[in-house]
């Protein structure tokens, strides 16, 4: 496996196939924790931390686990690292683990892990199943925060919890509730169809020409 | 008079899909049309019934009086994932008709995070055995409730001429956003 490639797998994982905006995968969380952004930075790395393991270990296992009970085996493998973090979470971030709530032990079944699990791990070696887990998690952790700080800026005016529209100015406070998840969810993703339909064809009229 | 405000906080007021956020990737895939969101919300409902019976008596009876309460997610998990696969069997097998009628939408229930999601707030709000089962029922019903009237409007705005850059996901997310606002207007419901 050549640098190019992992640097492919990278890309791949955090702008051209991004977890959230383009695959559309685990958008429980993404619409439930993306109140404010240490929450949606503290999803995102617990998810990445539990993705990149699963990976790995997943890939590791690849030749031994039989391919009729692989999903069951999986899902065992994810639960354990989820578990593992829920513990961890619990003991040395416990606001955190509190304002996450029932998030964390839902890694389990968030689709990004399974997904990757079974279309990446399953059929690469190690290195660029880490790399792929890595980047996977990052592009989720990077599409939290863009929509947690959209919420949290216009919908209370305050970034990472600090005051930082002042008191007169008018708030959005919609954007805090379930209805302004989906809302902004539904935006940004529309506007990140744009932008990459306007991409793609620039490149056609480069190729073109 | 517990259970009417059980149910009706289930189904209306804390909607599993609109105002808790569980179970939206089936919630979004699974609603072009109204058949199919009909044919997932019973299926969900139905197995969300019997697993949270089931988790009950797990957490309660086993895990608890061994004192390995931190095991809950692997060993839910394992009880949801297998409780498809048998609810699957034994429906192929005594009624093909419904087995049709559910067929895809069954084995992707495993990864339906309201399951799992439900199983786990039955036991963090301390139901009793009763309540847990009633709740995750009527969550079940409100998912149906929720993904049939977003199929309803999703299966008319086809006619309708979105920009190219909303079509599919991000206008669907729009319309369950206006879904949610008018749910949350049960919130403000006194008894």
């Amino acid at each position: 496996m050549n640098n190019q490639k992992l640097k492919d797998v990278a890309l791949s994982g955090l702008i051209t196939n991004n977890p959230v905006f383009r695959l559309v995968l685990g958008t429980c969380p993404t619409l439930a924790v993306t109140i404010a952004v240490m929450n949606g930075i503290g999803m995102g790395l617990s998810t990445t931390v539990v993705l990149v393991c699963s990976n790995v270990l997943i890939s590791l296992c690849r030749n031994i686990i039989p391919d009729k009970v692989r999903m069951p085996a999986y899902i065992m493998i994810i639960a354990t690292f989820v578990t593992l973090v829920e513990m961890v979470m619990r003991k040395y971030v416990p606001d955190l683990y509190d304002s996450l709530g029932i998030f964390i032990p839902l890694i389990v079944v968030n689709c990004i892990i399974l997904a990757r699990a079974e279309s990446f791990a399953s059929q690469n070696k190690v290195l660029p199943s880490a790399v792929d887990g890595l980047a996977m998690g990052l592009g989720f952790t990077l599409s939290l925060v863009l929509i947690s700080a959209v919420r949290e800026f216009f919908g209370a005016g305050m970034l990472f919890g600090i005051e930082i529209l002042p008191e007169w100015f008018p708030k959005i406070a919609i954007l805090v509730s379930p209805a302004g998840g989906f809302l902004v969810f539904g935006i940004l993703m529309a506007v990140v169809n744009f932008v990459m339909a306007k991409i793609d064809l620039k490149k056609s009229l480069k190729e073109a020409v | 008079m517990d259970y009417i405000l059980l149910i009706f906080t289930a189904v209306l007021v804390s909607n599993v899909a609109l105002s808790q956020f569980l179970g939206i990737c089936p919630f979004i895939g699974v609603s072009k049309k109204l058949d199919s969101a009909l044919g997932m919300g019973f299926a969900v409902t139905f197995v969300m019934t019997i697993a949270s019976a089931l988790t009950f008596v797990v957490y309660q009876y086993m895990l608890l009086p061994l004192d390995l309460g931190y095991l809950r997610t692997i060993a839910f998990i394992l009880v949801i994932a297998s409780l498809v696969q048998l609810v699957e069997m034994f429906i192929k097998k005594f009624s093909p008709t419904l087995y049709k009628a559910l067929g895809v939408y069954l084995p992707l229930i495993t990864t339906n995070c309201a399951v799992l999601g439900i199983a786990i707030a039955n036991i963090t709000a301390g139901h009793t055995f009763a309540m847990a089962v009633v709740n995750g029922c009527a969550s079940g019903l409100g998912f149906a409730l929720a993904i049939s009237l977003l199929a309803g409007i999703r299966e008319k705005m086809k006619a309708s001429d979105t920009p190219d850059c909303f079509k599919g996901f991000p206008i669907a997310l729009v319309i369950a956003a206006i879904m949610s606002m008018a749910f949350s207007a049960f919130q403000n419901m006194v008894f």
